[in-house]
């Protein structure tokens, strides 16, 4: 009979979980494995929360297992080193994105592409080699195999660093592997939420041209004042996307909801790219005449490989690039998730884990 | 002040078949070319290729057409006069026309050679020119344009089988080249096994590319795998099949304008896998986010080509043997022609021998 989560491995562990398609997160113990040779274990100091911890939590992709403890934007402290283990010490600051393990042999592995793997293994809801399941941030420590660990620089906040390790480099990967790095080009951003605020960012640090486009007018001025963006869209005002048709070189679409693909690709000159990062359960879309008759192309990308985790975080640290955060505390995370979905939260929420975890116990 | 029929528009008096209505129907008209300005090559027409558009604007399924239509944008025949500031041809030239005539020659598109995008260019037929008229296609006895848009056919590559090459060729060569899927020992799909199709696995075999013939006939399979040189044929209704080729293609170039559904597509290709679209199917097709992401797959469209990368690719073509495979039919067949492209009864290109028989 399979153990309980508390009993799978030996060393006791706490967190928040979900427990079933409400999405809906409560105190839960279970337990980490044994440091192996090649890991690291960490004391986890802030995590991050995802839109798609909140798909998973409530099951909208459809592959959730439940209890699950979310959480892939990891930052804390190294507290225990395998043998092997030679690039980290104990109380170096470390960070967990989205992936803990890959086969390591395949072609995609051996291109530093580890999260293009097909055994792939995510930080949380899904399962380890040795048939347990992987259980994610929103706990007190986490034991890691080396490769999948990076460094935090030292300038870099813990708090406003931890988003980086998902929604920092599912926008830097797209950028650079589809050319979005042209000093002087056009890009645009639709959405201004987790991962669109990085973009800007990001995008202004590459020397790019950014417009924001959001349905909200009312993130204007937060993002030509704040964000530093170059201009502002407003997509349900016909009038001013049509000025705006065959301006941009590249869009970046981060809405993670259904919507219409045909006004951004208008938006495109020609040979111009879309790309597509987030995840909304139905299908979109896609009208095929402006692709053919514009030689535009629209592309998808699933965060980056370690290697090129570690240089987004090398670059943000260059460019003094952080993410806009409110810090929470762990009890307060169903409400986080609840103003999430209404995108009521600038820009992402990072849960307080070492100061707030354990008192959520009692 | 009423415009002057088509008889009188220009000074030079050229004859061709006309579509009139939505029938499509094609029957003769007397009609006119321009002199032939300092830019122009004028050249008599031997062989016009007959493209599926021409079926689509005849019967004016875009929306777009004006009649009287003559159609015909795979043009071949041989210069009969050069304007004076001609360089690059004389007469006696074996030439050719494709899908533009025009372009607006200042726009960034047409400083990179991609003239088939630019915002103001003019097609072949059934579009505006810039003074005024409508411009007529290659089912005709004339032809005149730009000598920017005209195109050399090397010797050794026969008129009646290059044709199809300045619409069909140059639609699949020029994605194969941007997308990149042209690379020794990759592996292409191409789906949809009609002129454009079978001139995919032509030039990708040429470009030492793996090609899978991906379609819903089984019996178009002999074919593609004997005749055409393709690797391998897949039924695309054939779950078993489709399962057990998942993840193996490099690329895709889908030469199918029918709506039809995008995922099994998308599960053939690798990681990094590129779907080309060169067929415009027209309402939208369904898109899931995560087959993109999940692969960093990338769907394409792609439309033609600029004029260099025409020459470029009948020069390939020229060298490497590549020919349509055509049916040669006299011009008064060409309404049953249609009728049976429609059914997709032709291997897989009909060529109007105009020469020997469009006679006014």
């Amino acid at each position: 009979m399979a153990k309980s989560p508390e009993e799978e491995h030996p060393h006791k562990a706490f967190g928040w979980a979900a427990k079933d398609t409400s999405g809906i997160l409560s105190p839960f113990h279970f337990s980490r494995r044994d440091n192996g040779v090649e890991d690291v274990t960490i004391k986890i100091l802030y995590c991050g929360v995802c839109h798609s911890d909140l798909h998973a939590a409530k099951n909208e992709w459809g592959f959730s297992r439940y209890p699950m403890v979310p959480g892939h934007e990891i930052v804390g402290l190294v507290t225990k080193t395998g043998s092997n283990v030679m690039k980290f010490k104990v109380d170096d600051r470390v960070g967990v994105g989205v992936m803990v393990n890959s086969c390591k042999s395949c072609e995609y592995c051996h291109q530093d592409l580890e999260n293009y793997c097909p055994q792939m293994i995510f930080t949380y809801n899904a399962q380890n080699h040795d048939g347990t399941k992987t259980y994610g941030g929103y706990s007190d420590t986490i034991v890691v195999d080396q490769h999948f660990v990076v460094r935090i620089p030292d300038s870099m906040p813990s708090d406003g660093c931890a988003p980086l390790l998902c929604a920092g480099i599912t926008v830097y990967s797209p950028m650079k592997y589809y050319g979005m790095t042209e000093p002087g080009k056009h890009l645009g951003i639709v959405g201004l939420g987790g991962l669109g605020h990085v973009a800007v960012k990001i995008g202004k640090a590459f020397g790019l041209k950014v417009t924001v486009i959001s349905s909200s007018s009312r993130k204007e001025r937060e993002a030509l004042d704040r964000l530093g963006a170059d201009s502002f869209l407003v997509s349900n005002d016909p009038a001013k996307m049509k000025a705006a048709f065959g301006t941009m070189d590249y869009i970046i679409d981060t809405v993670s909801a259904v919507h219409a693909l045909a006004p951004y690709l208008s938006l495109l000159k020609t040979n111009g790219k879309l790309v597509t990062l987030g995840l909304p359960e139905k299908p979109l879309e896609l009208p095929i005449f402006p692709l053919v008759l514009g030689r535009k192309l629209v592309g998808g990308s699933d965060v980056g490989g370690m290697k090129e985790t570690q240089e987004m975080l090398d670059f943000c640290a260059k460019h003094n690039i952080a993410a806009d955060v409110e810090v929470i505390q762990m009890d307060q995370i169903n409400t986080a998730m609840e103003r999430l979905a209404k995108s009521d939260v600038r820009y992402r929420f990072v849960i307080d884990v070492a100061n707030s975890l354990s008192q959520s116990q009692l | 002040m009423e415009s002057k029929s088509p008889e009188l528009e220009h000074p030079k008096p050229a004859f061709g078949w006309a579509a009139r209505d939505q029938s499509g129907l094609l029957s003769p008209l007397k009609f006119s070319r321009r002199e032939t300005a300092e830019n122009d090559v004028a050249f008599k027409v031997l062989y016009c290729g007959i493209c599926h558009s021409d079926l689509h604007m005849t019967k004016n399924e875009w929306g777009v057409t004006q009649y009287p239509l003559i159609p015909g944008h795979e043009i071949v025949g041989i210069v009969t006069e050069v304007g004076s500031k001609v360089e690059k041809f004389k007469v006696g030239d074996r030439v050719g026309v494709g899908c533009m005539v025009g372009s607006c020659r200042s726009c960034d598109s047409c400083h990179n050679n991609l003239e088939n995008y630019c915002p103001k260019m003019i097609l072949t037929y059934g579009a505006k020119n810039y003074d005024g008229t409508i411009t007529y296609g290659g089912y005709s006895d004339t032809m005149v344009a730009d000598e920017h848009f005209i195109v050399r056919i090397p010797d050794n590559l026969s008129l009646d089988v290059g044709a199809p090459l300045l619409c069909a060729g140059i639609t699949v060569y020029s994605p194969l080249r941007y997308f990149g899927l042209d690379k020794p020992g990759m592996h292409v799909g191409v789906v949809g096994l009609g002129g454009l199709g079978h001139v995919a696995v032509k030039f990708a075999k040429a470009m030492g590319v793996k090609v899978t013939v991906i379609s819903t006939s089984p019996n178009k399979k002999q074919e593609a795998v004997e005749n055409l040189g393709a690797d391998s044929f897949l039924v695309s209704r054939d779950q078993d099949q489709m399962q057990a080729a998942m993840g193996t293609l490099d690329g895709i170039i889908d030469t199918v304008s029918a709506v039809h559904p995008m995922p099994p597509l998308l599960a053939l290709l690798k990681s990094h896998g590129k779907l080309v679209l060169v067929g415009a199917p027209e309402k939208p097709l369904e898109l899931h986010a995560f087959a993109l992401i999940a692969g960093r797959k990338i769907v394409g469209g792609s439309c033609i080509g600029g004029m260099k990368e025409t020459q470029e690719m009948i020069d390939f073509a020229a060298k490497h043997n590549i020919t349509a495979d055509v049916e040669v039919i006299p011009m008064d067949y060409v309404n049953t022609a249609m009728e049976r492209m429609l059914k997709g009864d032709v291997r897989y290109r009909f060529v109007i021998d105009v020469a020997k028989t469009l006679n006014p």
